[in-house]
């Protein structure tokens, strides 16, 4: 084992927001939330890569544009168990869209965590602003920006790849693609023709990986190495990262255990026991310890309010200037 | 006296030196062309960026999202439709994190027909527009306004959606912008950048001061009678046009300049129909689900029982496009007959 990767740390932080998102497919399964998808099975390379980001508010930290699977990310920057909660049961408490929004599309200003939205992959096109903001005003900070597999057929995925590796003008833009072979229902092998998505980068001069996304030493490697380029080149970078989808798409697909795919968080605990960091006994109290905290998470956001029907006009604008045509 | 695209250019100057504007971009904005109608000519933050919209788009939000200030120019708006997704994200993210991401992003672009631009560059966007909310939309008819609502997005921590008649970009306004020279041949010598070789010039700026149009406000052009007519963009010369010509008959009208589509003058509107006690609505985009519907829905919801007349619209026939021969194009958008016409129609009407 590598001393220097905090191997204890990424298996809890892996457990607990493998343990958060269980937690809310409970809650949608027990008719208290609407709709889940989440990210079970990226949990190693996600966790080691929120744990290396230089997170705070303004250019000089790191963006992060993320996509509805990116929970572990946040959960490893420091996301309480809660927030996820008050997201899932669209409640007034929830920080991110005050009860708009589906689970797991946050957006944390303070950490330049850029709001999650639906679409697929217009992260990669707003992300090359962030970058630009950031190249222009010459600080440290990077733009990280992940998805998935699928959605590297749009174009906006290209729009990254031609905007941030314009000669002269390169982005610290470190584009990730966690690849799980699956778009919804439809498998990769039948519509994508290029054997590696990284590949593509290649055509645009750039630097690319691949690593075992399942793997948390690997990616914790990978994303040192690459974020460490960007930072100091301050040029793209494509990182590929092979992942699972351990709870099928969504709930509406299910949101049922897959057997089929491997489960990193198995592979890390294989590992931390063989290697005597950790003992069964030890790891069963960490998954009992954030079973407890989910259920006080969800305790605690069934006290707490909903959305009003006035506040439906809240913020349409900045300032909440008004926007209802009504009162104009 | 400046034509618009020259208002445009000293506006963005003035926002560049006075309030932050950090990046002016887009096909063909910086040098040395400084935009396909010169409306960037000259500037110090323009920059040409790849010919990819959704990428514009998606780049001005980035930028906005951070808190720095640009300017993303769509070269035409026929040319926008593929980023109607990004459009409204930039319009729902404020909304969508509770007021925690504001996007100040101005995005500009040319609309409408009136140069002869065939399918694809005679478009208008404005009904589009106005079904994004979260966005600002303003759209001016004259050098002096186009000036004024530049800095008022400029100024605003919303998406502003800035149309620029394409027709009246070379058009001279009738009033200075604060700080303009009075004659025009010295303006040009100072800020228009020379036939061949640029790569040594840079303008001369004029002292220019801060004029800014209030988003949301009208401006009544004309006093009348016989009724109120509120118009937008290229419709507004054509529409005086109109009426001055039909004063001589003896019917006179009041002509409000929109100006700002979203949010409205409802204000303006309101007082001068229950004075005229009829209204007419004309712009040019398709008319099927168009924006002067809206207003006509409101004008007949609240100020039914002071309406002598039927309230109208009148805007571009719903086709797929603009075509090129003028017979088509004349036939598509409302032109200086159609208007005389219907504000006949509007002003005879026996309840």
């Amino acid at each position: 084992m590598n001393e220097k990767i905090p191997l204890k740390k990424i298996h809890e932080l892996m457990v607990k927001s493998r343990v958060l998102e269980e937690r809310l497919i409970k809650i949608y399964k027990s008719g208290e939330g609407f709709f889940w998808i989440g990210g079970p099975g990226q949990e190693a390379f996600d966790v080691c890569l929120g744990l290396q980001l230089k997170k705070g508010r303004g250019n000089q930290f790191d963006w992060f544009h993320g996509h509805y699977r990116s929970t572990p990310v946040l959960v490893a920057m420091g996301m309480e168990m809660i927030e996820g909660v008050r997201m899932m049961k669209n409640l007034a408490t929830d920080r991110s869209s005050h009860g708009r929004n589906f689970c797991n599309h946050y957006g944390f200003p303070e950490w330049n965590v850029a709001p999650i939205s639906s679409p697929i992959e217009v992260q990669y096109s707003i992300a090359i602003g962030t970058a630009w903001a950031q190249r222009a005003e010459k600080t440290q900070g990077i733009t990280v920006v992940t998805g998935g597999d699928a959605g590297t057929a749009e174009g906006d995925f290209a729009s990254c790849l031609v905007w941030s590796s314009r000669p002269g003008s390169e982005l610290p833009l470190l584009i990730l693609v966690e690849d799980n072979r699956w778009g919804i229902s439809t498998a990769a092998e039948t519509q994508h023709g290029d054997k590696h998505i990284a590949d593509r980068g290649k055509a645009f001069g750039m630097k690319t990986m691949i690593v075992d996304g399942n793997n948390a030493e690997e990616s914790w490697n990978a994303i040192a190495e690459a974020v460490d380029y960007v930072r100091t080149k301050r040029k793209p970078l494509l990182l590929q990262a092979n992942v699972s989808r351990l709870y099928g798409h969504s709930s509406a697909s299910g949101a049922s255990f897959v057997t089929n795919e491997t489960d990193p968080i198995k592979i890390l605990e294989d590992q931390l026991m063989k290697e005597k960091i950790l003992t069964e006994k030890q790891i069963k109290a960490i998954w009992e310890k954030f079973q407890e905290s989910s259920m006080n998470a969800l305790n605690l956001a069934r006290t707490e309010p909903q959305p009003t029907a006035e506040s439906v006009w809240d913020y349409v604008y900045a300032g909440n200037e008004n926007a209802d045509w009504r009162k104009f | 006296m400046a034509n618009m695209a020259q208002a445009i250019r000293m506006a963005l100057h003035y926002g560049e030196s006075h309030l932050g504007l950090k990046d002016i971009f887009g096909e063909d904005v910086g040098p040395p062309l400084g935009g396909v109608f010169t409306a960037t000519q000259g500037l110090t933050t323009t920059w040409n960026s790849p010919l990819d919209e959704r990428g514009i788009i998606g780049m001005g939000i980035g930028i906005a999202m951070t808190g720095r200030r640009c300017v993303a120019e769509i070269q035409f708006c026929d040319y926008i439709f593929n980023t109607i997704d990004l459009l409204k994200i930039a319009g729902n993210t404020c909304w969508a994190t509770y007021g925690q991401f504001p996007i100040p992003l101005v995005v500009m672009t040319p609309v409408g027909s009136g140069i002869r631009g065939s399918i694809y560059h005679s478009h208008s966007f404005d009904s589009w527009a106005t079904r994004l909310p979260g966005w600002k939309m303003v759209m001016p008819s004259n050098p002096l306004d186009a000036y004024g609502l530049m800095l008022a997005a400029l100024k605003d921590q919303n998406p502003v959606l800035y149309m620029k008649p394409k027709a009246l970009l070379r058009v001279k306004g009738e009033e200075l912008i604060p700080g303009e020279p009075s004659d025009e041949k010295e303006l040009r010598s100072m800020i228009d950048a020379p036939l061949g070789d640029r790569s040594q010039w840079k303008p001369q700026w004029p002292d220019l001061k801060e004029y800014v149009v209030p988003i949301g406000k009208g401006k009544r052009l004309r006093e009348g009678q016989n009724g109120t007519v509120v118009t937008w963009g290229r419709m507004v010369p054509l529409t005086l046009q109109a009426a001055q010509s039909l004063e001589t008959q003896g019917i006179s009208f009041d002509v409000i300049d929109l100006r700002s589509l979203y949010p409205y003058d409802w204000s303006m509107i309101k007082e001068s129909v229950m004075k005229t006690k009829r209204v007419l609505f004309i712009n040019e985009d398709t008319e099927v689900t168009n924006f002067g519907e809206h207003l006509l829905r409101r004008s007949i919801e609240e100020l039914f029982y002071h309406l002598e007349a039927r309230p109208r619209v009148l805007a571009g026939k719903h086709l797929p496009g603009i075509g090129l021969n003028p017979v088509l194009e004349d036939n598509s958008v409302p032109q200086l007959h159609d208007i005389i016409h219907e504000l006949k129609e509007l002003a005879s009407e026996v309840p």
